[in-house]
């Protein structure tokens, strides 16, 4: 059977589980719709948020980047999963002993005010409509590497697939799709690891590898990459090159940010019992924490089987480096995708690969008679190469291709129901039409998910300049909009309705303008994007630290000037800290 | 045993609650943020089984501590649910309407 066939499917069987999970699991009634019934068994809830969480950038791009940049690469390792721990000590518990449906709504249960939830929808909007974008296009480029359909086609049909199970499912069916999604995408990646790692270090556990002695010399793989890459002028793979102040707020940018994110936080709304909230977010981090560990291995080895490759020879001798012409045959095959680009600056029909951007280098390499770097890299290659780098079968790259699109469409998935539920329990419910009857609601929550993905797959199909930019926007905006206004909301009685509204608009304004200053996202950036010309020395990734600060600060002022929330308000504070009411 | 009733055991156990929070997020800083960022270059010349130390506590241990952490918060959280005497009861339909 050709890999083409074969891609097909495996690709089509996973859909066609995902459609029939989506059937068994029809929503009948909005808690259905919003929570799946409040239902789910805490592992089951940690693995449909394993696979919520782990977008098409977590599986096809993570390892890749980490690849490149070597220990800088850790803020995504940290950051992903830090937030967990957040998740589980500061909100989850808490909001689902709270016990409704969306986040806006407990923003505005807990500040009394309309006002407050209408502002938390437009964050929540906002942040998930970016993310979202980035997940449809990912589907769309998935396809038409594997499937070799065109980008919109492969757009369509990851809408239609999403639009089947998340309309007439609504959250229970995406739970347990999602559950599905988890296991193809954990395994589709892990195989892989699983051959490279046996083959470069003899041992077959990824995370173990990662610091084992190479399979034929009693060196440590990371110190021989650190020695590999540096010959050509890289810096050490242990050693990175972003500020100490860069990493710490990019970092906690990224953990406050994930903790914020409407979609991960409304995941445990959706199980029985508080202990079991509090647990879930542990098997969830387990699930991803399986990923997350294998992707640094990932990297390094894809890094080392890279330059080994392109450099097979002595570093400077005329034959060190691969010839043109004797290049192995996936090299071949990702140039045609466009991945790869070689392009032969001193005519010596060999690759030189290496940091045409590092100054002290320069004059050994003219010494070598090269002409600057002629091989272009992209780092999405690492994983979706990974199979045929390492000669697995045809199967493992069909997996590959399912990989990814349960990877995405999870996500995409997650993202329109909490955006469906915004707009019909939120602002149609909750704001606009009070009086509306659960089946009109239910009715709406289906019709507001169509639109979504609709928008969805315009954006994917027709993404704005932007989406690049997406993870600083996402995380940003949730780490200094929603993640404080619910801590503060939990954690203190005295944030009233106007500290909220000022702090979230506060922190949601000044992020906002920040990154477009240094991004441009509607026109050029008014700034350059360089350190220098940084706050503090914050880059935009990590500028949601100051945001939340921000937010937090202004929240405190504009509070204590005001008066106290109403007893009512602070009574709904004592309740949701403890699980089961007792006395009084 | 402290008593079920009443806001002072409410106190009680929301204060045990913020010291469990806030031992747990002193060791989330410490691993993550101390070890992996802040004395990565101090740590790095210290050898951990083929890596450099603070390389490891970035890229693999500090997930590792953060697993750990949910799993004790839960475990102490559930022990002073029952000790207090809020713990949950089986779910109810009640709890899902």
């Amino acid at each position: 059977m050709s890999l083409q066939t074969l891609t097909y499917l495996v690709v089509g069987l996973s859909f066609l589980a995902y459609i029939i999970i989506a059937i068994v699991s029809k929503a009948k009634t909005t808690g259905d719709f919003y929570v799946a019934g409040k239902h789910v068994h805490p592992i089951a809830n940690g693995m449909a948020t394993a696979a919520d969480w782990m977008s098409a950038a977590s599986f096809i791009s993570m390892a890749g980047l980490i690849s490149f940049l070597g220990y800088g690469g850790s803020v995504y390792l940290m950051g992903w999963t830090g937030g967990y721990v957040l998740l589980a000590l500061l909100l989850a518990p808490y909001l689902r002993k709270y016990g409704k449906f969306t986040v806006p709504e407990f923003i505005g249960d807990r500040y009394y005010s309309n006002g407050a939830r209408a502002v938390a929808v437009v964050c929540l909007i906002f942040i998930s409509f970016t993310y979202v974008a980035g997940q449809m296009r990912g589907v769309g480029i998935v396809f038409s590497r594997f499937l070799e359909v065109p980008v919109t086609i492969g757009v369509l049909i990851g809408m239609g697939i999403v639009f089947f199970y998340a309309v007439l499912g609504g959250m229970k069916g995406i739970t347990y799709t999602q559950v599905a999604q988890y296991c193809v995408l954990i395994f589709a990646y892990t195989v892989p690891a699983v051959f490279i790692a046996m083959q470069i270090t003899g041992n077959p556990v990824p995370q173990l590898g990662l610091g084992s002695t190479l399979a034929h010399e009693h060196t440590y793989l990371l110190e021989k990459l650190d020695g590999l890459v540096t010959d050509l002028g890289f810096r050490a793979y242990t050693e990175g090159d972003k500020s100490t102040i860069d990493m710490f707020m990019i970092t906690l940018a990224l953990m406050v940010g994930t903790a914020g994110l409407p979609h991960v936080i409304v995941r445990f709304f959706t199980v029985p019992r508080v202990s079991d909230a509090r647990k879930s977010a542990g098997y969830a981090l387990l699930f991803i924490a399986i990923l997350y560990t294998t992707a640094p291995a990932v990297g390094a080895m894809a890094r080392f089987n890279l330059v080994n490759t392109l450099q097979p020879g002595k570093v400077g001798s005329a034959e060190g480096n691969l010839a043109y012409a004797e290049r192995p045959a996936w090299f071949r095959t990702w140039e045609e995708t466009g991945l790869l680009h070689f392009e032969d600056r001193n005519g010596d029909g060999r690759i030189q690969y290496f940091n045409d951007a590092n100054p002290e280098y320069a004059a050994r390499a003219e010494g070598y008679g090269w002409k600057g770097n002629e091989l272009k890299v992209d780092a999405d290659i690492m994983v979706l190469a990974n199979p045929e780098i390492a000669r697995l079968p045809d199967w493992v790259i069909a997996l590959i291709a399912a990989g990814g699109i349960a990877a995405a469409l999870s996500t995409a998935a997650g993202l329109l129901l909490v955006i469906s539920s915004s707009i019909s329990h939120d602002l149609l419910k909750g704001i606009l039409m009070p009086g509306i009857t659960e089946k009109d609601e239910l009715r709406a929550s289906r019709v507001a998910a169509a639109f979504a993905i609709m928008v969805a797959g315009y954006l994917g199909y027709n993404p704005p300049g932007f989406v690049a930019q997406v993870v600083a926007f996402a995380f940003g905006l949730a780490a200094a909009s929603l993640f404080p206004a619910i801590l503060m909301g939990i954690f203190s009685k005295r944030i009233n309705k106007a500290g909220a509204i000022a702090g979230m608009l506060t922190g949601l304004v000044f992020t906002f303008c920040y990154i477009v200053v240094y991004k441009g996202v509607f026109f050029a950036p008014l700034r350059e994007n360089i350190p220098a010309n940084w706050l503090f020395g914050i880059s935009p990734e990590g500028i949601g630290v100051i945001g939340m600060l921000l937010n937090f600060g202004v929240a405190f002022v504009v509070s204590r000037l005001g008066e106290e929330p109403p007893l009512e308000v602070q009574q709904m504070v004592e309740e949701i800290r403890v699980p089961r009411l007792t006395g009084t | 045993m402290p008593d079920n009733k009443g806001p002072d055991s409410r106190q009680a156990y929301w204060r045990a609650n913020l010291r469990l929070v806030g031992l747990c997020l002193a060791i989330w800083f410490a691993v993550s943020y101390g070890c992996g960022i802040l004395l990565v270059e101090p740590l790095n010349r210290i050898e951990f089984f083929g890596f450099k130390l603070g390389f490891w506590f970035a890229q693999q241990g500090s997930i590792f501590v953060f697993l750990l952490l949910i799993f004790f918060y839960a475990w102490r959280m559930n022990a002073l649910d029952r000790a207090f005497g809020v713990e949950e009861q089986e779910t109810t339909e009640k709890d899902i309407a």
